[in-house]
């Protein structure tokens, strides 16, 4: 039962509140890609022990699908921000850095 | 014999006399009592019996950890099994029963597999009911079934209700011991928000019994000072039962157990949400492993010490303590400090020595160093005790009459709550436990440790033991065999080393194997002296061996608590269209469609369903009929970029509908499987309406928030789920248009309103849209009304229809006219496996459209193979009609010795329109495969034969929606 903060309307959200879209970040691949780009971006998910990028709708919330920067080992979360976003905030990035420095990065 | 004791109890209130029934005697006790209590003061040793070999069982322990008093409690609507008489305060006309023994307590018929008990060893269940393969199904199972489990499941309606609320704190103290009242009191004198639980009816934990008059003085005072805070929170009877992530804990309130049919709820389950969790949940006492220590009269000292001087109850005149460490020599000093005798405390180490060790010879106990039990004496109680050398091997030094047994293996600290959650363990060999490693706590949110152990619970203050895992050291297999490690689930120190024997290393498979540590034990008592019987007999240690899973929860909570008020009608919300009392009033069969309720059909007279489907179908075919379709899902999609975003949505092209117009659409996801369908009408130049099926209409309006928002959140679109704001009203029928036109208002004629648009405008004096759309292959049109006046819209429709016959509709005969349409249906034609292309409706994808969502996965070459299982319609040669999922069969077996398949059937009805079965499904070759015939698997294990025709049975050319 994890909370996340919703950087939409500010929540403090908790799991029931919440619908999971698995791994943020991913990039699409439409008409025109190789079968193995499509494949990848298809089915090959990541499965990280440690740090691991998320999307969550806060969908008995505001509606808002956010992303969610999260250790799935010791479920310390490290921050949420908006779906709107290409990669995670470097002021994220440095935070996990600081807290993991053995992490290869996003 | 045990009895009451004239003078002492502590919790106990000797003016108040409680009356209560143990298996129909009538028995009295007083208030403060737990039924284990006013068993024993009414001699009541023999309490239950055992799993597997229905042995006679006592009561051992005082509390949480009692493997064997489970009870029936009650009767009728508030019986409940497997009560702990532990934990269960006496109250008046209490009813309690045992359980597991047929067909009395004394004399149980079962007790015959004790004398095989050389027959069924540990993993017993594994190894005799392999062969022959039917007899398991026969004779096996049901044998099984018969004998095993606890108390039988109630099978009433529970009469208690139950409740759950919320709590949020900073700091949660699980355990209302001193170390618990402590650390709440410190919490709350910084001024955090802190949340206290008991799971007994008492503060002060072992404290009241164990401590001296100044610990009873500053439990009061501490109670008392925690009460005056406004920022303390505490609850008696409240177990916490879980700790899960980010700080949730689940407890369990015992609100009304002991005054059922106050009015009160039973049970009241806390969803709590702390920022961090102090676990003051203190230590269990073991048992130690010697020949007849599940014997009634058994206990542990800890628990002989608590019915003594808590209670006031005698477990009998003569008790012999055994131990291995320093702790039970408070049981003897309070045994004799009673008026009792203790005739030996048999001491397993080499050296005693020590403050206790000389007070009780002060007292002028015995004390027998290095002895050991070889065998306790008795069968439904106590009897005597014959001693040995720990160090030998079992040969009887001497034999001492008594009554009871108080023995202590040692304390184990309650880390249930630390480990929950992943919390890990550190073997402390000195004190011979596992207590929590505070270097790897369980993490919360912000990845600090989130539990901390206090007190006993992180293994502060015990007696150090000295290891001694099995009494006498060197016992051959004759006492190995009746030295019990679990007592709940029958497994002795001889099935864990057999299981070990079998090659059974991991702990975790012993469990299993064996049954240790299983149920409501998870850990309590059998535990540690499982593990280290398992270390001795791989020549391991036990860290190495490790410790089984700790799960939640620490003690059972009834399925009525974790329930709450969700049962009956309330069990979950259930949606009604603004007709549905309409629906009611005329005898509507309804059927669940996800929350909502849909008329299925609705009967008349004495019909059947099949014959009310029949009647409504043929009478929309000849008339006219009204469909309530109101939960058809309607999304507003509005927006300068709305109608790119649909053009990626379906498959077809929407951006180009005309203004007013309607157009069928299908939707699938980036795998390319089909998941949605429906008719999309454009409103005005920057807003269309989406219908999805009633089902999906949440599911896509979040799939396309998905896309809007995670993917193309520079586009220009807004989506409102409207799907409740109207009511919507099929009329079809060969007299629908007379019907509209008896309602007078907007032009219904075939030239002002052809197939596929739609117009607003007024009906009967309402505002409203009509579509001019049909899935029953008649004239048809769909009327959507804002969902206030859609009963009244609905009434006027019957009334003025009724000149013409109208007759409502309901789901079933909509499926079946469809089918006779051979129109497609997501859920029956669709399993999540199929692309348009399978269902012929590749005129509905786009050929020119660079992209959609699903359009690169239908480009796999796999979808495109030839031997794909494509739509085609089938009709028996019989006219019968086809089982639901029947399989149309192929030449040859495959690898499991079935028939090898070539397609299944997916839609299947009995046509009341054309008086024969008729069938959509997929087969290989689709309608390439038109005249040949085929067999169908059917459930009763023959085939029935069949035609591939077109899936289309009625009206090929639409003349009947044409008009």
């Amino acid at each position: 039962m994890l909370t996340l903060e919703c950087p939409y309307c500010g929540v403090k959200a908790e799991e029931t509140e919440l619908a999971p879209g698995y791994e943020a970040h991913l990039k699409r691949h439409g008409p025109g890609s190789t079968d193995e780009a499509f494949e990848a971006y298809m089915f090959a998910r990541k499965n990280p022990k440690g740090v691991h990028f998320e999307r969550w709708r806060h969908a008995y919330g505001c509606g808002k699908w956010f992303l969610a920067a999260r250790d799935t080992a010791t479920l310390e979360v490290f921050g949420t921000y908006p779906a709107q976003s290409s990669g995670p905030p470097a002021e994220l990035i440095e935070k996990i850095k600081a807290k993991r420095p053995d992490w290869k990065g996003f | 014999m045990s009895t009451r004791l004239a003078r002492g109890g502590r919790l106990i209130d000797r003016t108040k006399a409680v009356g209560f029934s143990f298996n129909g005697k009538q028995m009295r006790g007083f208030a403060g009592d737990t039924l284990a209590a006013a068993l024993l003061a009414n001699d009541q040793m023999l309490v239950g019996r055992s799993f597997k070999y229905h042995r006679p069982r006592g009561i051992v322990a005082s509390g949480a950890e009692e493997p064997n008093a489970l009870m029936n409690m009650g009767v009728g609507g508030r019986f409940e099994p497997n009560q702990r008489a532990t934990t269960t305060e006496v109250f008046e006309g209490l009813r309690a029963t045992s359980q597991n023994h047929w067909p009395s307590l004394e004399f149980d018929v079962g007790v015959v597999n004790n004398l095989a008990a050389r027959f069924l060893p540990g993993g017993f269940y594994y190894k005799t009911f392999m062969y022959p393969r039917a007899a398991w199904k026969h004779v096996f199972e049901p044998i099984i079934r018969k004998s095993a489990g606890l108390g039988r499941a109630p099978k009433g309606h529970d009469s208690d209700r139950y409740e759950q609320a919320y709590a949020f704190c900073d700091i949660l103290v699980a355990g209302g011991g001193m170390a618990g009242l402590q650390a709440a009191l410190t919490a709350g004198q910084a001024g955090k928000r802190v949340l206290i639980l008991e799971q007994t009816a008492h503060w002060g934990g072992r404290a009241i019994i164990d401590g001296d008059d100044a610990a009873r003085e500053w439990i009061a005072a501490t109670v008392q000072a925690l009460g005056a805070m406004d920022n303390v929170r505490m609850r008696l009877r409240c177990m916490a039962a879980g700790v899960y992530d980010h700080g949730y804990v689940l407890a369990d309130e015992k609100v009304a157990d002991h005054t059922p049919g106050d009015g009160r709820p039973k049970h009241r389950l806390w969803r709590i949400r702390a920022e961090r969790i102090i676990a003051a949940t203190g230590a269990i006492e073991r048992p130690l492993s010697f020949a007849g220590n599940d014997i009634p009269g058994v206990m542990l000292a800890s628990a002989v010490r608590d019915y003594v001087v808590g209670f006031g109850v005698s477990p009998g005149d003569r008790t012999v303590v055994v131990t291995n460490n320093d702790d039970a020599y408070h049981t003897a000093i309070a045994l004799v400090e009673a008026g009792l005798a203790v005739p030996c405390i048999v001491d397993a180490r080499a050296q005693a020595s020590g403050a206790l060790v000389d007070r009780a010879r002060a007292l002028g106990i015995r004390v027998e160093q290095g002895r050991a039990i070889a065998k306790v004496r008795g069968g439904k109680r106590v009897t005597g005790v014959a001693l040995c050398m720990q160090a030998g091997e079992g040969a009887i030094l001497a034999e001492i009459a008594c009554e009871a047994v108080a023995m202590s293996g040692g304390w184990s600290p309650v880390v249930h709550l630390w480990s929950h959650c992943g919390g890990k363990l550190v073997w402390d060999e000195a004190q011979g436990h596992f207590r929590p490693d505070a270097t790897r706590p369980p993490t919360g949110h912000d990845g600090a440790g989130m539990v901390v152990c206090v007190g006993a619970a992180n293994g502060e203050g015990l007696a150090q033991p000295e290891p001694v895992w099995i009494m006498p050291q060197g016992a051959g297999t004759a006492l190995k065999t009746k030295m019990w490690l679990d007592y709940q689930n029958d497994v002795k120190v001889s099935d864990v080393q057999l299981a070990a024997r079998e090659g059974y290393e991991s702990v975790e498979h012993t469990k299993r194997y064996t049954t240790l540590g299983m149920a409501t034990d998870q850990g309590k008592l059998s535990n540690i002296n499982g593990l280290a019987v398992l270390a001795g007999a791989l020549n391991s240690t036990i860290p190495q061996v490790g410790t089984t899973t700790f799960r939640p929860p620490y003690t059972p909570v009834v399925f009525g608590a974790l329930a709450g008020e969700s049962r009956g009608e309330i069990f979950q919300p259930m949606r009604g269209t603004p007709i549905h009392a309409w629906h009611e009033a005329h005898g509507a069969y309804f059927e669940p469609v996800g929350l909502w309720r849909r008329p299925y059909c609705f009967p008349r007279g004495g019909e059947n369903h099949a014959q009310a489907v029949e009647r409504e179908i043929l009478n929309t075919r000849a008339n006219v009929g009204l469909l309530d379709a109101s939960t058809l899902g309607k999304i507003i999609v509005k927006g300068p970029d709305a109608g790119r975003f649909l053009d990626m949505l379906y498959t077809g092209v929407m951006s180009t509908l005309g203004v007013g117009k309607c157009r069928y659409g299908l939707m699938c996801n980036e795998n390319g499987f089909l998941s949605d369908d429906g008719v999309v009408i454009r409103l005005s130049e920057d807003s269309w309406l989406c219908h999805t099926t009633t089902g999906g209409a949440d599911r896509i309006h979040a799939h396309m928030e998905d896309w809007l928002q995670c993917e193309w959140w520079d586009w220009q679109v807004y989506t409102a789920n409207v799907t409740e704001q109207y009511a919507q009203i099929a009329v079809a029928g060969p007299k629908a248009r007379k019907v509209l036109e008896a309602l007078g208002g907007i032009d219904v004629s075939a030239e002002a309103m052809p197939f596929m648009t739609f117009a607003d405008g007024v009906l009967g004096g309402m505002p409203v849209r009509v579509h001019r759309i049909s899935f029953s292959g008649e004239l048809s049109y769909e009327i959507a009304v804002a969902a206030g006046q859609g009963r009244a819209l609905w009434d006027r429709l019957v009334e003025a229809g009724a000149a013409f016959g109208v007759m409502p509709y309901g789901t079933e005969a909509m499926h079946i006219m469809r089918a006779e349409k051979g129109f497609v249906m997501i859920g029956d034609e669709t399993d999540g496996t199929v692309v348009p292309q399978d269902l012929n409706l590749g005129w509905a994808i786009s050929k020119k459209k660079a992209d959609y969502l699903g359009k690169r996965g239908q480009e796999r070459a796999y979808l495109a193979r030839a031997d794909r299982w494509k739509l085609a319609g089938f009709e028996t040669l019989d006219g019968s009609v086809i089982p639901d999922g029947a399989y149309i069969i192929a030449e040859g077996m495959n690898g499991n010795g079935q028939r090898n398949t070539q397609g299944r059937v997916t839609s299947t009805y009995y046509s009341p329109t054309l008086k024969k079965g008729i069938a959509m499904g997929l087969i290989v070759g689709g309608l390439d495969r038109m005249g040949d015939q085929v067999e169908f698997n059917t459930v009763a294990g023959g085939t029935v034969r069949a035609r591939v025709v077109d899936p289309v049975f009625y009206d090929k050319e639409g003349v009947q929606q044409n008009v």
